[in-house]
């Protein structure tokens, strides 16, 4: 059988199977809707002042939402980049892209096995948050109807499917970063470097989000993007923010994505 | 191209800035050769063999393995295996999982080839450790073991023996010679002598950047000419008759310590020692000695002058 970006995925997947990183991020993931429902329970109250933080004590289903909006601040940036930068600067901690190189794969088949691989990382850190959340919300705050944005009733059963479709959505910015901590990873060549650079990206932009006067430019950062689940959230949906996160997360991906995968296939696999 | 040869580089280049690594490189390697690529540290061996497995790009020359061009595709290295510098491995990984995951980038997991590969280099014990707990002579016959797997016809080996106690330096030396003998042509980098003159039959030695010969290991020898020592009744006068003496050079030596000169020829040795029992100085002793590779080596690596290094034995074979 020829090798391909296939076999390459399937081998990425089995390297972050056996990596520590790996489960320190899934961890995170799986920790922090434990921790939050855990502390609504036991200190009542609530986040009142974002979106569904309201109705955390009235249905589980407002959990796993309102943790996706606490969670892009740097949360899931973070669980992203620490596979995401990680990915080719190990091969370069490690030494082993000349081993890996010189087998029968081109480089391109290589980078887009990693580049497959870091995504899906990405994909089962937010289900495993999303999962965790539901589970822990409906124990402690029961399997009931939600209220939209717009003040309409959801019932519970298609409220269950507004909040998978809104983890899906929240994917396309995360996908972005995922394609920058790559770029960084790639280009650095160090673990570290390109995690935090990651993560100082996404922050940044967000700052750029906050300064007075650039309020035109609001629509276009990468951190707006996170929000725009919640035009699934309202009666009728309202897709335009959805639509919006998809090209401008676009414009975030694809040029980090080409500039990483330029910059692996010409590169030199030298010593140091 | 059926009948290309396993390794033709030529004009190859690479310069990091200012630093030229690899100068003008030459090399080819024909079907069965034990090539040596001898040279001291730093001499920019690692650097060509990683533009020869297409790690790295030239500045300028070109590389065919077989007739095809590694910078193009992996496919040009089929049939082509080795390592340059230590192999490095996933350290979380243990040894036979390493071995599974670059089987698989070759497209052919088979197990008994990974295990067969594991016995050959005597790792089979170990197969189930992680390799961040192995030695390096450990990884090193790891590094070997990945290398077969492919079942190369052209293995290039980055200074196998490198951190290996004296017998896995033995085993490894043996393998190579095993490996050989199945019809393997090997490309092997060393900065140490003995194991270049033990197992290959050409080499080529390389100096700052630069091949300095290119040639069976006999010729080099032969090409160096022999030295002889010498004892006569009168030392001053043969050193003059020496010195006249044509097809014999460098004649040398302290009063009452003998001589040593170098010869051309038997021939001219038959000569002087004639004009030495003519002139009334005749022979005491006299005595061949075979100049040792390690002089050769340091003449051509060193260059103990400026002459030294601009002509050495003689200039780099033709490779057309």
């Amino acid at each position: 059988m020829k090798p391909g970006v296939l076999t390459v995925y399937r081998w990425e997947l089995r390297k972050l199977r056996s990596q520590k990183r790996t489960y320190l991020g899934l961890g995170a993931a799986a920790v922090v809707p434990l921790i939050f429902v855990v502390a609504l329970v036991t200190r009542g109250g609530g986040p009142n002042d974002v979106a569904f933080g309201r109705y955390v004590h009235d249905t589980g289903l407002a959990i796993p939402l309102v943790l996706l909006l606490f969670g892009s601040v740097w949360m899931f940036p973070l669980i992203t980049a620490l596979v995401a930068g990680d990915i080719v600067a190990a091969e370069d901690r490690n030494d082993t892209l000349k081993g890996i190189l010189t087998r029968s794969v081109e480089r391109q088949q290589v980078f887009a096995g990693k580049a497959l691989a870091t995504l899906s990382y990405a994909v089962l850190a937010i289900a495993v948050t999303g999962a965790v959340a539901l589970v822990a919300g409906i124990l402690a705050s029961g399997f009931n109807p939600l209220v939209s944005l717009s003040g309409t009733r959801i019932s519970a059963i298609s409220g269950l499917g507004l909040v998978g479709a809104s983890l899906l959505v929240y994917l396309i910015p995360i996908a972005a970063i995922a394609c920058i901590g790559l770029l960084l990873s790639t280009v650095f060549r160090n673990s570290g470097a390109a995690i935090v650079g990651t993560l100082m990206f996404s922050l940044l932009v967000q700052l750029v989000g906050i300064l007075p006067g650039l309020e035109g430019l609001h629509p276009y950062l990468l951190s707006t993007q996170y929000n725009a689940w919640q035009g699934l959230l309202r009666t009728p949906v309202d897709w335009a923010p959805i639509l919006r996160a998809a090209w401008v997360c676009a414009l975030y991906a694809l040029p980090a994505l080409a500039a990483a995968s330029l910059v692996f296939l010409r590169r030199d696999v030298a010593g140091d | 191209m059926p009948d290309a040869p396993p390794i033709e580089v030529r004009g190859l280049v690479k310069r990091y800035g200012e630093l030229v690594a690899v100068d003008d490189v030459d090399l080819a390697v024909e079907p069965g050769d034990v090539f040596g690529y001898l040279g001291p540290n730093g001499a920019g061996k690692t650097t060509s063999l990683r533009m020869m497995l297409g790690l790295i790009r030239p500045t300028a020359g070109s590389v065919r393995l077989f007739g095809r061009d590694p910078q193009e595709s992996v496919a040009a290295l089929d049939g082509v295996s080795g390592f340059v510098e230590a192999p490095s491995f996933y350290p979380y990984l243990n040894g036979r999982t390493n071995l599974e995951l670059l089987a698989a980038l070759d497209g052919d997991g088979s197990r008994a080839r990974i295990e067969e590969a594991l016995e050959i280099v005597g790792l089979s014990d170990r197969a189930k450790d992680r390799v961040g707990g192995y030695s390096h002579g450990m990884r090193q016959r790891l590094g070997l073991a990945a290398a077969l797997l492919r079942r190369p016809k052209l293995l290039l080996l980055d200074e196998p023996a490198t951190g290996l106690d004296p017998g896995g330096m033995r085993d490894m030396r043996n393998l190579i010679r095993d490996l050989s003998g199945q019809g393997i042509t090997v490309l092997l980098s060393s900065h140490l002598l003995a194991e270049v003159e033990e197992l290959c039959n050409r080499v080529a030695i390389v100096r700052e950047g630069r091949v300095a010969y290119q040639g069976s290991l006999a010729e080099l020898r032969r090409q160096a000419g022999s030295s002889y020592r010498l004892r006569t009744t009168d030392d001053e006068r043969a050193r003059q008759v020496g010195a006249a003496q044509s097809g014999i050079e460098d004649v040398d030596g302290a009063p009452g310590e003998g001589l040593t000169f170098r010869a051309a020829s038997e021939a001219a040795v038959a000569g002087l020692s004639l004009a030495l029992a003519e002139s009334g100085a005749p022979v005491l002793e006299l005595i061949p000695r075979h100049a040792t590779l390690e002089d050769l080596f340091f003449q051509l690596t060193e260059g103990k002058d400026a002459a030294g290094a601009e002509s050495p034995p003689e200039v780099v074979e033709e490779a057309a």
